[in-house]
């Protein structure tokens, strides 16, 4: 069996399992594999930034919360029609992506680690501050999509299969997008940016693109969010919604696109089940597991699939992973050191 | 007036502390060329483990200076058991690390805690004195004191002793530190055991300000990162000065600026990140940029 | 008498790639050894190896003890000084500094004192230089740091890899001679790696010639300077 048939067989396993989601669990657990899918699409957005392009962002939840606020505010107070607020969110947040990212983009690695962490953090206070329009700490209630009368379908399974199916669009644009000359370029940019800049390629605009296009997808996710909770308050969009974000891409696996669907899963499921055993210790399991994740998974768990196809297959695995941010080896002490 | 003074020496009191926890973090930046983002965990822990001691009837000075031992040693254990492994790899790796650490910490220590606040009491007492119409705390004094202290012994470690140097050089380049003999990993691990003990040091002075719980330091980490930012990530200099300009700026602000109340108070540390960063990232007194993920 | 650095069939790569394929030389206490070559050879890498800094195989001891697997740190405390390519100084620390380092291992205080005059009597310009940071020094001057940092060690064996590399001729001929009357006064066993082979040949006692990763030829500097064709087809000149 070719590695090229493993990763389309797997690929079809995911996709079906993904599909039976809403017919076979109960409103409850779709409820959650609904968050998982709007997950997937920040973590994969985050993805193209952190991944593909080699840059570092701790404030992803700042344009998750964008693309929250924006939908609800268009459904509650505009009377938009919800399926129109989902790209609607997505430009604004690609929009402020791209203002932020103007300046940010001269910051290098931990600078901007700290700039975007700044942006994390601030955000629930600038939700509080203008509560005139976001109503503050109390936060909105917003109308959740129903199922039309003609589909055979209840709210909940609707909800997934609605937010499944703008999930599968974005993975699919982020995918041809990545093995595409601009996904190249991005990527270049990540790996030496001398040589990409003597190949012709726009360090600065690229960058920014890259910037506001993840954080465009962050918005989307937003929008799928609020449809999913139905609720929004500045307690949902705190640091830890960023840090859940990077969590899950370094745990799914770097520079992937079907990592972001496996780190997703982490961060929903983990904590529910942390929590089950002991509430303090959610937090014990879920940094624990980060840490041994880096030590045993560095290329997550997209990495560990792949090295399963290589056994499988006998071969090694075309090139998928093109030198990602975290090594896939581990990587000892150099020499010199005690 | 006596408040404006007031205002400003409270403002320095607060700005040690910051700076305290900002000098761990530049120490180690300076080695090991990394933010660490749980440096803050790690000195609200130790601070739990001085509320124990105390808590536990040792008198509080020696609580606080077994913390401070206890502390320098666990430091020097996390980076030879846990950041040593990822040592020269990748930053966006170490970056999950000390992130998955943070997380750890917080809860372990909600665990073993709980999550409720208690007291701690100051290492100074609670006693007031008049100078010229301004009322100071010997509280406050004390916290300056010992910030000078300490940068003092810094100074003297790094610049007068052979050790010091060696750390210096370690940090410096690792590579032409072997050649002379110097063992890079154990002057690293010397490092995270100075700032973690460093950690402490601002853990106890801050608990008696706030409420000891397992996010005292969540605000305080990130005021320390805007000192280190705004002083330079290499610069222990930087450190203090930016910890005092943040310090007083945040006390100006909340007295005498209304709409920053006491919630939206972390906006301004937040801000001068912003500012500083993107229109100078090195800092006042930094040297070199950090280099890219 | 055993030699006191003893190579036998050293392999080293750097990552996939083979850079020395099997050599073998040895340096005698007392003795000055020269390796000679052309660029990409690999003799900046025979040093590195010996120093612990490169992948290798194959046997190399140090006063009977096999410096293969070790660490850097852990070889210059058995008394080898190397003085690597790019001088190994510290750019933002003091010319005083970046000497107390050398003697970083050494316990015997006073010693050091001492030695640290001696060293500036050596290189007097370096006195002049004390407080200020290396990087603002000259070429020649960074390389006589390099050296006095690495005297500073009381080496039993000093490594010196292309002290000539950037340097004017004039500074490099002052250089091997300071370098000359310091080691023959001392003793010192050298290890010298250079491209200058006229320099080395005039400084060593003995020469190996290595092209492409393995020794071509060897024998008494004498006899290789003497020898014209030998130098017109190993050494270009």
């Amino acid at each position: 069996m070719s590695d090229r048939t493993l990763r389309i067989a797997g690929l079809v396993v995911l996709i079906g399992f993904a599909v039976l989601v809403p017919f076979v669990f109960g409103p409850y657990r779709v409820g959650q594999f609904t968050l998982v899918a709007a997950y997937a699409v920040a973590a994969l957005g985050l993805n193209l930034l952190v991944g593909y392009n080699g840059q570092i962002s701790l404030g992803h939840g700042a344009f998750f919360a964008l693309g929250a606020y924006t939908a609800a505010l268009l459904i509650e107070k505009a009377n938009l029609p919800y399926l129109l607020t989902v790209p609607l969110a997505g430009v604004l947040a690609f929009a402020v992506g791209y203002v932020f990212g103007v300046p940010a983009l001269r910051l290098r690695g931990l600078y901007l680690a700290l700039v975007t962490l700044a942006l994390a953090v601030a955000t629930p206070q600038l939700i509080k501050r203008f509560d005139g329009l976001t109503e503050g700490t109390q936060g909105m209630t917003v109308e959740q999509p129903e199922s039309p009368g003609w589909l055979p379908l209840a709210d909940d399974q609707f909800l997934y299969l609605l937010t499944l199916v703008v999930a599968a669009i974005m993975f699919a644009l982020a995918w041809s997008l990545m093995r595409s000359q601009v996904g190249r370029a991005v990527q270049a940019v990540r790996d030496e940016e001398i040589p990409a800049s003597t190949l012709g390629v726009d360090l600065a605009s690229t960058k920014t693109r890259v910037f506001a296009l993840s954080a465009g997808y962050a918005g989307v996710a937003g929008a799928l969010y609020v449809f999913a909770i139905g609720f929004v308050a500045p307690e949902a969009f705190t640091v830890t919604i960023s840090l859940a974000f990077l969590a899950a891409i370094v745990v799914g696996g770097l520079a992937t696109i079907v990592g972001a669907v496996f780190g997703a899963l982490f961060i929903e499921f983990v904590p529910v089940y942390a929590s089950d055993v002991n509430d303090a210790l959610t937090g014990v399991i879920y940094g624990g597991v980060l840490i041994l994740a880096m030590f045993l998974l560095p290329g997550g768990v997209a990495g560990l699939l792949r090295r399963i196809r290589e056994l499988v297959a006998r071969r090694p695995a075309e090139e998928e992973v093109r030198r990602p941010a975290v090594a896939t080896e581990g990587r000892g002490v150099p020499a010199g050191k005690t | 007036m006596e408040r404006f003074i007031q205002v400003i020496v409270d403002g320095i009191a607060t700005g040690s502390i910051y700076a305290a926890l900002a000098l761990a973090l530049v120490l180690i930046f300076r080695s090991t060329g990394i933010v660490n983002f749980a440096q803050g965990e790690m000195a609200m822990f130790s601070t739990f483990i001085a509320w124990g001691l105390y808590a536990g009837g040792v008198p509080l000075g020696l609580a606080v200076l077994t913390t401070l031992v206890l502390s320098f040693v666990a430091g020097m254990a996390i980076e030879r058991g846990l950041i040593r492994h990822f040592e020269g790899g990748e930053v966006l790796t170490l970056v999950i690390v000390t992130l998955g650490l943070f997380i750890l910490l917080n809860s372990l220590a909600g665990w073993i805690w709980g999550f409720g606040n208690r007291s701690f009491p100051s290492l100074f007492g609670d006693s007031t004195f008049d100078v010229g119409g301004v009322q100071l705390t010997w509280e406050s004094i004390g916290i300056v004191g010992v910030l000078l202290a300490v940068v003092g012994l810094l100074f003297l470690l790094f610049q007068r002793t052979k050790i010091g140097l060696a750390m210096r050089a370690a940090a410096l380049n690792p590579e032409s530190s072997g050649l002379v003999g110097v063992r890079v990993g154990r002057m690293l691990m010397l490092g995270w055991g100075l700032a973690a003990a460093l950690g402490a040091l601002a853990g106890v002075l801050v608990a008696p300000r706030l409420f000891l719980d397992v996010n005292l330091m969540g605000s305080v980490l990130i005021y320390a990162f805007a000192a280190a930012a705004l002083g330079g990530f290499d610069s222990a200099i930087g450190a203090v000065v930016g910890g005092w300009v943040i310090g007083v700026t945040e006390n100006l602000a909340g007295t005498y600026v209304d709409f920053i109340g006491a919630d939206l108070k972390i906006l301004v540390p937040l801000a001068i990140i912003f500012v500083v960063l993107l229109v100078r990232p090195t800092g006042l007194f930094g040297t070199r940029e950090v280099a890219r993920v | 008498m055993t030699p006191l650095l003893e190579v036998e069939g050293l392999h080293a790569a750097y990552g996939q790639v083979e850079v020395l394929e099997g050599i073998d030389f040895e340096v005698e206490k007392g003795r000055k050894v020269a390796i000679l070559g052309p660029n990409g050879a690999g003799k900046t890498t025979t040093l590195r190896a010996l120093s612990g800094m490169v992948r290798t195989r194959g046997r190399a001891d140090f006063d009977g003890d096999s410096v293969i697997g070790k660490h850097t740190a852990d070889i210059a405390r058995r008394g080898v000084a190397h003085v690597p390519e790019g001088r190994g100084t510290f750019p933002s620390l003091t010319v005083d500094e970046n000497l107390r380092l050398g003697a970083y291992v050494r316990h015997d205080g006073s010693d050091v004192k001492e030695d640290l005059q001696r060293c500036y009597g050596w290189f007097p310009r370096l006195e002049e230089r004390a407080g200020q940071p290396a990087a603002s020094l000259s070429g020649g001057e960074q390389q006589m740091l390099a050296m006095g940092r690495a005297l500073m060690l009381r080496p039993r064996l000093l490594m010196l890899d292309e002290p000539s590399l950037g340097l004017a001729p004039i500074v490099t001929r002052e250089l091997f001679k300071v370098l000359g009357e310091i080691c023959d006064e001392q003793g010192m066993t050298v290890l010298l790696v250079e491209q200058n082979a006229g320099l080395a040949l005039d400084f060593a006692d003995h020469a190996y010639v290595l092209e492409s990763g393995r020794i071509g030829l060897s024998g008494p500097a004498e006899e290789i300077k003497g020898d014209d064709s030998v130098r017109r087809s190993y050494l270009g000149y």
